[in-house]
């Protein structure tokens, strides 16, 4: 039988950089480096052929930056090699994400035809001023036109990005975004609260740090998120995603389970063949190695080796995983969904009694009231979800 | 055999405030006679400890010989013993003069003369040593050398007109140091028959040759085969080997004789059997007294060192006894805190000693340490009559089994420029001091002279000396003496427990201040827990300051970074590595750095 396998491709294009983003993207690039990017993954897919055929793809996610930049036909080209080279699942998700500036109808069609079938709009907010500022191209007006032009296409899975803390936002903006955003009615919302990254513009713009709503103001969007949601029957199965019955996103689902998914792309992520790896970041470095690669795949038979070789120089931050990091990555990404981890799955994978390694910690945070363990589930309530990051750093073992 | 003509000797050290330049001048005096090439010579020769360099101080005396060619034609033996430059080994100071017949004073052209270097001056001057000033920096804008001439004249009152106006970073007028130095530094003048009378200025300890001792030969000769003795520990030895000191190593020679400066082995494996200022001798034809002034040092400030990780308790014991062997004046002994586990009560000549001490632990043998508070040494007079010499907080007995404490006074002498004689005698009142005397040693200059508790200047005296004064005070002191005084135990309670890492003794009047400014500290240093954390201060039973951290509201990791779970674990991992470099005291996790941070309550 094969193995379940989700693909990511990344996009590193932009239009232009919002302050806040520390993805690794780029605005100003060239048309003519966006084609020899998108020739690299082509090759990239393609390098995996002699390792291909164990696997069935259930999911593919294409991210960035900003993929609906390019030209439909691009993307097209890279699920053609995906399905050249993989088996792909008839029942597959496909993913993209999408610039509400950036989407045309004839774009959304195209992405139709070729079997894309969940739509991942940045909204971020629905107030224009705001999107001014954090250096977003698009505005509400432009977000509705791109939205219902999806549903016109075919779209039956839809996302919508929003954000909370963003500055200058006070509650009254938030309520009105998620207001708004429910009268469309998608199937999915994530729901981020910004997060300063070092290195952003943000993070070096004082005036806008400012205007960061406090605490209060912060804990009273976030609240609001789950009392607005929960009214409109989404369900919050994720920290930080809310969907409608039975839309889920599949995809990163396999991210909080241990499932197994190929990163093509600069700075691209894996958890391949019991490794975990992320690409080279630079893309000029990676476009050269993978029009190397080109040539030597034509010419040589031994693609096996050639696949070694090429991805021994592409991989980067190379770890293995053994039973005790995956252990606790399977609470520290397993307790982010509501409904936590299994006792008897986590049982059957490791061969060990959850209590056995965790009885501890998870004793400590159900008696101080921010987990629940209850039968054979083990999950953090909405307290413990708030301070995760001090409760998870406690799964990491000794 | 003929010894070593001394009247072609010249024994000489250099005193100079921090800053006016001695390293630079000794650089360039070594550099002048030749013996080293430029290459040899690191920058400032002498300070050979990393931290010394950093810091522009000597923390050990050291030595070197060099050949001098004067105008006269003849060839002289210049022995130039550095002294270390802080209070804080003033003991040490005394005795690298006790082995010279001169001192060059080095005095900054635009300063003039400092706190400090008017009390090495004096020191010298009661060694009887002949000074020799130099004026350096000349080269500067603001240099004024007639009026530094003057001041060197009327306040400490020796000849300065003839003095060499000099800049040792430029190079500038350096013979004329030389030559001074030959002409009026007087030879030795010790008696090569008479039994060996020799005065320990300073050791080292060596892996290989163990205790090196650094001596100033008074009377008699030193071979190796000789057998000699320590007068104060009275321990013999024979002599391995000696020699004297080349710039930065040691050059073994057949003898040394009255009026030599140079080393001693003899397989002597503990260097507190040499103590500074002890006199060597002939085991079996002694001198008949020892040299005057030898006494033994004693610390005079405490403080728990621990290391941050419990596992590397041994490693803190074996760095600590591998500087012990170098350092005869750091003193510890186990102990345990709650807080901290276990580490070590140090006992220190001075604050900046024990700075040292705790850079070189964390820098040569790479530990991460926790220190205590500091305290001085107080008696504790108890009711039924026994004194204890109390140097740890928790150690104190019971309130009702104590009559009365005493804490050490020293008498401190600040120079400081008149503008801000109000500012800083606002300051010394504030740290408890009782006012003395002020004498004006210029127009525009005073010399303010106060007892204080020398609790109250370990902690920021020296930094809030300096920033009120913008830079323009100095200061000096010494151990006066105990003064009866009304002493408490201030203890600070994290989530209700008391923290006895924290915990430390003041006086009564200061308490209050102190206590809210330890807590409002500790709030910005204690990180938000799940729960509600009160930081209080207490005197007993009472509670005199309190602050609360708020509890914890959010700390989620948001985004997602697609499938980049590295990312992620990292966050955690640092989160994680956040709290096991916290000290756990009860449930709340407090960060090591809050120990030190309490030491320095900044000025409001």
């Amino acid at each position: 039988m094969k193995k379940d396998l989700s693909l990511y491709i990344h996009i590193p294009f932009c239009v232009h950089k919002c302050k806040y983003c520390d993805f690794l993207s780029f605005d100003n690039e060239s048309y003519g480096t966006m084609l020899r990017y998108v020739d690299s993954v082509c090759q990239e897919i393609k390098l995996y052929t002699p390792v291909a055929d164990k696997y069935i793809v259930r999911t593919i996610y294409i991210g960035g930056g900003t993929p609906s930049i390019l030209d439909e036909t691009l993307i097209t080209n890279i699920l053609a090699f995906i399905r050249k080279t993989f088996e792909v699942d008839r029942f597959v998700e496909i993913t993209i994400e999408a610039n509400p500036g950036t989407v045309k109808y004839h774009k959304l069609l195209a992405y139709r035809s070729i079997g894309i079938n969940r739509l991942s709009i940045g909204l971020q907010t629905a107030d224009d001023e705001l999107l001014k500022k954090l250096g977003r191209i698009h505005n509400f007006d432009q977000f509705v036109a791109g939205y219902n032009s999806a549903r016109r296409a075919g779209f039956k899975n839809i996302n919508v990005d929003i954000m909370s803390g963003l500055p200058g936002q006070d509650v009254h903006s938030y309520v009105d975004t998620l207001t708004r955003v429910m009268e469309f009615e998608p199937e999915h919302i994530s729901a981020y609260s910004l997060t300063v990254e070092e290195g952003t513009p943000l993070a070096e713009d004082t005036a806008l740090l400012n205007m960061i709503p406090n605490e209060d103001t912060d804990r009273q969007m976030y609240a609001l998120t789950k009392k607005v949601l929960a009214a409109h029957d989404y369900v919050r199965y994720e920290f930080s995603n809310y969907a409608k019955d039975g839309y889920e996103c599949r995809h990163n689902k396999v991210y909080w389970t241990g499932g197994e998914y190929i990163g093509f792309g600069i700075g691209a992520s894996s958890f391949f063949k019991g490794q975990r790896f992320t690409n080279i970041r630079d893309i000029n470095e990676y476009i050269t190695l993978m029009e190397e690669t080109a040539e030597q795949f034509v010419k040589r038979q031994d693609k096996l080796k050639l696949y070694d070789e090429v991805t021994e120089r592409m991989r980067t931050d190379v770890v293995t995983m053994y039973i005790d990091r995956r252990m606790e990555e399977y609470m520290f990404l397993g307790l982010r969904m509501t409904k936590g981890v299994s006792r008897k799955e986590f049982e059957r994978i490791f061969n060990k009694d959850i209590y056995d390694v965790y009885g501890e910690v998870i004793n400590k945070y159900v008696d101080e009231g921010f987990m629940i363990s209850d039968g054979d589930s083990v999950r953090l309530n909405d307290r413990g979800i708030d301070v995760s990051n001090i409760i998870l750093s406690d799964f990491l073992l000794d | 055999m003929a010894h070593l003509e001394q009247k072609k000797i010249r024994n000489f050290c250099i005193i100079a405030h921090i800053d006016h330049g001695k390293s630079t001048l000794a650089d360039r005096i070594i550099e002048k006679t030749g013996l080293l090439t430029n290459r040899e010579m690191q920058e400032q020769v002498l300070d050979n400890m990393d931290i010394e360099r950093e810091r522009g101080i000597t923390i050990k005396s050291q030595a070197v010989r060099i050949i001098y060619k004067a105008n006269d034609g003849e060839e002289y033996i210049f022995n130039l013993i550095d002294t270390p430059g802080h209070v804080d080994f003033n003991y040490e100071v005394s005795r690298s003069l006790a082995a010279c017949e001169g001192a060059v004073l080095v005095v900054d052209a635009a300063q003039g003369i400092e706190a400090q270097t008017l009390a090495n001056v004096y020191l010298a001057v009661d060694h009887d040593l002949e000074v020799v000033p130099v004026i350096n920096k000349i080269d500067l804008p603001s240099a004024e050398p007639e009026r530094v001439k003057n001041e060197i004249e009327d306040i400490i009152g020796i000849e300065a007109q003839d003095a060499p106006l000099i800049s040792a970073k430029n190079g500038i007028n350096i013979e004329e140091v030389l030559e001074q130095i030959v002409e009026k530094i007087p030879a030795p003048q010790g008696d090569t028959e008479k039994p060996l009378k020799a005065l320990i200025f300073d050791s080292l300890y060596d892996s290989y040759k163990g205790v090196i001792i650094f001596v100033r030969v008074f009377d008699g000769v030193v071979a190796r085969g000789s057998k000699i003795k320590m007068m104060a520990t009275d321990k013999e030895y024979e002599v391995v080997e000696t020699g004297i000191f080349g710039a930065g190593r040691f050059i073994p020679c057949d003898e040394l004789s009255a009026g030599m400066v140079g080393y001693i082995t003899a397989s002597i494996k503990n260097i507190k059997d040499t103590r500074v200022g002890d006199t060597v001798t002939d085991a079996e034809n002694p001198c008949d007294e020892a040299l005057p002034g030898y006494k033994k040092v004693n610390p005079m400030v405490y403080c728990g060192l621990y290391p941050s990780d419990g596992a590397k308790y041994p490693d803190l014991r074996d760095a600590l006894e591998k500087l012990q062997l170098n350092d005869a004046s750091l003193s510890f002994e186990p102990e345990t805190s709650i807080a901290l586990g276990f580490g070590f009560r140090c006992g220190f000549l001075g604050l900046l000693h024990l700075e040292i001490i705790q850079e070189r632990l964390e820098r040569e043998y790479n530990l991460d340490l926790v220190t205590t508070a500091p305290g001085v040494v107080y008696k504790v007079h108890k009711t039924d009559g026994q004194v204890i010499e109390l140097t740890n907080p928790s150690n104190l007995p019971d309130p009702s089994e104590i009559d009365y404490m005493e804490e050490p006074f020293v008498a401190a002498e600040i120079m400081v420029t008149t503008e801000y004689v109000g500012a800083i005698m606002q300051l010394c009142q504030e740290r408890r001091g009782v006012y003395k005397s002020m004498e004006y040693i210029e127009q525009t200059r005073a010399l303010l002279k106060y007892d204080l508790p020398l609790n109250e200047i370990i902690y920021d005296f020296f930094d809030a000396l300096k920033s009120r004064s913008r830079g323009y005070a100095s200061f000096d002191y010494e151990m006066k003496g105990y003064v009866r005084s009304n002493l408490v135990k201030l203890d600070i309670l994290i989530n209700k427990e008391e923290v006895d890492a924290l915990s430390f003794i003041l006086h009564a009047d200061t308490a209050y201040e102190r206590g809210r400014k330890m807590c409002e500290k500790l709030k910005g240093e204690i990180p938000r827990h799940l729960f509600e954390i009160p930081i209080q201060a207490a005197i007993g039973s009472k509670v005199i300051a309190r602050e609360t951290v708020k509890a914890m509201r959010k700390d989620v990791l948001a985004k997602c970074y697609g499938g980049d779970i590295t990312r992620k674990r990292k966050l955690l991992e640092k989160q994680k590595e956040g709290k096991k470099r916290m000290r756990q005291v009860g449930s709340v996790e407090i960060p090591q750095k809050a120990f030190m941070s309490v030491l320095k309550l900044d000025e409001e």
